[in-house]
């Protein structure tokens, strides 16, 4: 350190600090342009901003009838209504199932259904036939609409108000 | 199960320009550490920032290949995180003339080549999901190899086996088995818990059945701090629970239930056991002459941390200038203290930023991935980097009683840098399945009219297994 002036050291420290914020600042703006949530939405919808400045473009959200049974539609328990509360349903032929389902097509534990928000969501638990929505079958946890049929095995449900 | 929008971009040249930062500042620490020496520049200067250099981008590469949209800044900032450690373990050597900074660059080497093994063999992290319960074995095996002759006991501590050319810490690696098991475990049965059981007034009580798995890792944690005299590890562990099943059932009960599960657990250690009553008193009593001067549990250790905290001041004395040497374990428990006296305030603080950072991209990933057990699993492991960090800071600062854990990426410890890279290497697995871009359709195909389903119902049908 002797043959270190007093000045090359002063820089050394704070030039560390600084060296440590830019690494920080720069993280921080590479998640800046990461995220783009609120921006631009997928969907077109108005961001929250633009909301503000322009009340006009926010429509008004179509009021949602919430669901409250589940009928059973088609399969061996047809005609079964369940009401929902607001706590999540398990599917399928286990015994601690919520719904149980008397479908050889279906397996142990094969969908849940869970409210969020106003909606209730289905998503399916690894089963060995799959749960399909509207006919096709679900990759992720989707929103379940009235009337839509929602299919497991050979059973049919659908959410009624 | 929310969906947040995110751009569904391979950022790996941003990971590259960030890894040139975080590179920048490991070997710039290193390099001022070294000006002391003769020959600061020597051949062991070069070998170090190369190899840590071809190492990251050893990483960089198969991140490129394995895992494309993974989290971009998850690596430079461990790679900074691990530097500076490097850097401050070495300050330390060469003030108490020990050589820890070799072995545990060698532990670098060896957790990064890990990590990126992880990366290799798994392709996706639902893989893991199929080790629940095997796991959970583990888990327990490596719990208790410690209390096996294989165990060693040092400082009181009974929690490193020998393993021939040194000593390992089982539960670092308990911490990301166990998280497997929770993950798995409470992705599956989370109605369950949920559903069953009697309500009193707003909180839900569970039922007693499914009270055992809570009750298995309170047994855990009061097992490690009895047999074990491991304070850390115990609420490292407990806490990941009551995390993971919070995130999983949202339920306030479960939270309430193992607080109380665990206030009785402490006040009982507290009374049993002297190790832990001494603790607290030299939290508590921390600047008591007596406390301070007395051999078995002083508060020697984190009252000079404080003071030399005290002498960093806002900017530091700069690496090399202060005398972090003068507290006890230094480079591990301590690093924090070390750190804040030659860095300063807004140095430390530089570094709570990028633990913050890198637990918040952690939590990130648990919101953008679609599958329960993802995202349960990434929220238990940054949670654990999470919580470490606060115990230790928190330790340090008197905030709470300073226990025994390591600051993740830092202190000096190999199987504490094994564990936090593997964790590194599972969280980037995750945040790949969260970012990469969806190759189901767009929302709309998924809702055909209903009268096409209808006729789609029937052909379908023939095509099914019995399950």
């Amino acid at each position: 350190m002797s043959d270190l002036s007093e000045l090359t050291l002063t820089v050394l420290r704070y030039g560390f600090l600084i060296l440590i914020w830019i690494l920080v600042i720069s993280v921080v703006s590479a998640l800046r342009r990461d995220l783009v949530v609120g921006s631009k939405n997928r969907l077109g919808t108005p961001s929250a901003r633009q909301a503000r400045k322009h009340p006009e473009l926010v429509e008004e959200a179509p009021a949602r009838v919430t669901a409250r049974t589940l009928v059973v539609t088609e399969g061996p328990l047809k005609g079964t209504t369940l009401d929902l509360a607001s706590s999540p349903i398990l599917l399928g032929r286990a015994q601690e199932a919520t719904l149980v389902l008397e479908d050889d097509y279906a397996s142990g534990r094969h969908a849940r259904l869970f409210p969020q928000g106003s909606r209730w969501f289905i998503e399916d638990l690894g089963s060995t036939n799959g749960t399909f929505l509207a006919g096709s079958q679900l990759t992720r946890a989707l929103p379940v609409d009235l009337g839509v049929p929602v299919r497991i095995g050979k059973t049919v449900i659908e959410l009624r108000s | 199960m929310s969906d947040v929008l995110t751009v569904s971009k391979s950022r790996r040249n941003v990971e590259a320009l960030l890894l040139v930062i975080a590179l920048g500042v490991a070997i710039s620490a290193n390099l001022i550490v070294g000006l002391d020496k003769e020959n600061p520049l020597d051949s062991a200067f070069w070998t170090q920032s190369g190899i840590l250099a071809a190492l990251a981008l050893a990483f960089h590469i198969v991140l490129r290949f394995r895992a494309k949209y993974a989290d971009p800044v998850i690596l430079p900032i461990v790679i900074a995180l691990n530097g500076i450690g490097l850097a401050m373990i070495y300050r330390i050597d060469l003030a108490n003339d020990t050589t820890v900074a070799e072995s545990q660059f060698l532990w670098t080497s060896v957790a990064m080549a890990a990590s990126i093994a992880v990366l290799l063999v798994f392709k996706d992290h639902r893989m893991l999901r199929r080790f629940t319960y095997i796991s959970l074995i583990a888990s327990a095996v490596l719990l208790l190899l410690p209390l096996s002759p294989l165990g060693l006991e040092i400082n009181g501590a009974r929690i490193w086996i020998n393993v021939g050319f040194g000593t390992f810490q089982p539960g670092e690696i308990a911490k990301i088995t166990l998280a497997i098991f929770f993950a798995g475990y409470l992705s599956t049965n989370r109605d369950l818990i949920l559903l069953a059981g009697k309500k009193v007034g707003p909180l839900q009580l569970p039922r007693f059945k499914d009270l055992a798995p809570m009750v298995v890792a309170w047994l855990v944690s009061i097992g490690v701090l009895i047999f074990q005299r491991d304070l850390g590890s115990s609420v490292l562990f407990f806490g990941l629970f009551m995390v993971m099943i919070y995130v999983a059932t949202s339920r306030i009960s479960w939270v309430l239930i193992g607080l109380l599960m665990i206030a009785a657990g402490g006040f009982a250690a507290i009374q049993l056991f002297s190790h832990v009553s001494l603790r607290i008193d030299s939290w508590i009593n921390a600047f008591d002459p007596d406390v301070f001067n007395r051999q078995a549990g002083s508060s020697f250790q984190v009252v000079q941390g404080l003071f030399g905290l005290a002498n960093g001041g806002l900017f530091g004395t700069g690496l090399g200038e202060g005398r972090p040497d003068l507290v006890i374990y230094a480079n591990s428990d301590m690093i924090i203290a070390a750190l804040g006296e030659e860095l300063g305030l807004i140095g430390l603080f530089g570094i709570i930023m990028l633990f913050v950072l890198l637990v918040s991209r952690g939590i990130r990933t648990a919101l953008g991935t679609r599958d329960g057990f993802g995202k349960l699993l990434a929220c238990g492991l940054s949670f654990t980097i999470a919580l470490q960090c606060f115990v230790v800071m928190g330790g340090v600062t008197r905030l709470i009683p300073l226990t025994g854990l390591t600051t993740p990426f830092m202190s000096a410890g190999g199987s504490s840098l094994l564990a936090n890279w593997i964790i590194v290497a599972i969280l980037l697995l995750i945040s790949e399945s969260a970012r990469r871009p969806a190759v189901t359709g767009p929302m709309k195909d998924s809702f055909p009219d209903r009268q096409d389903f209808r006729a789609g119902n029937l052909t379908s049908g023939s095509k099914e297994v019995s399950a």
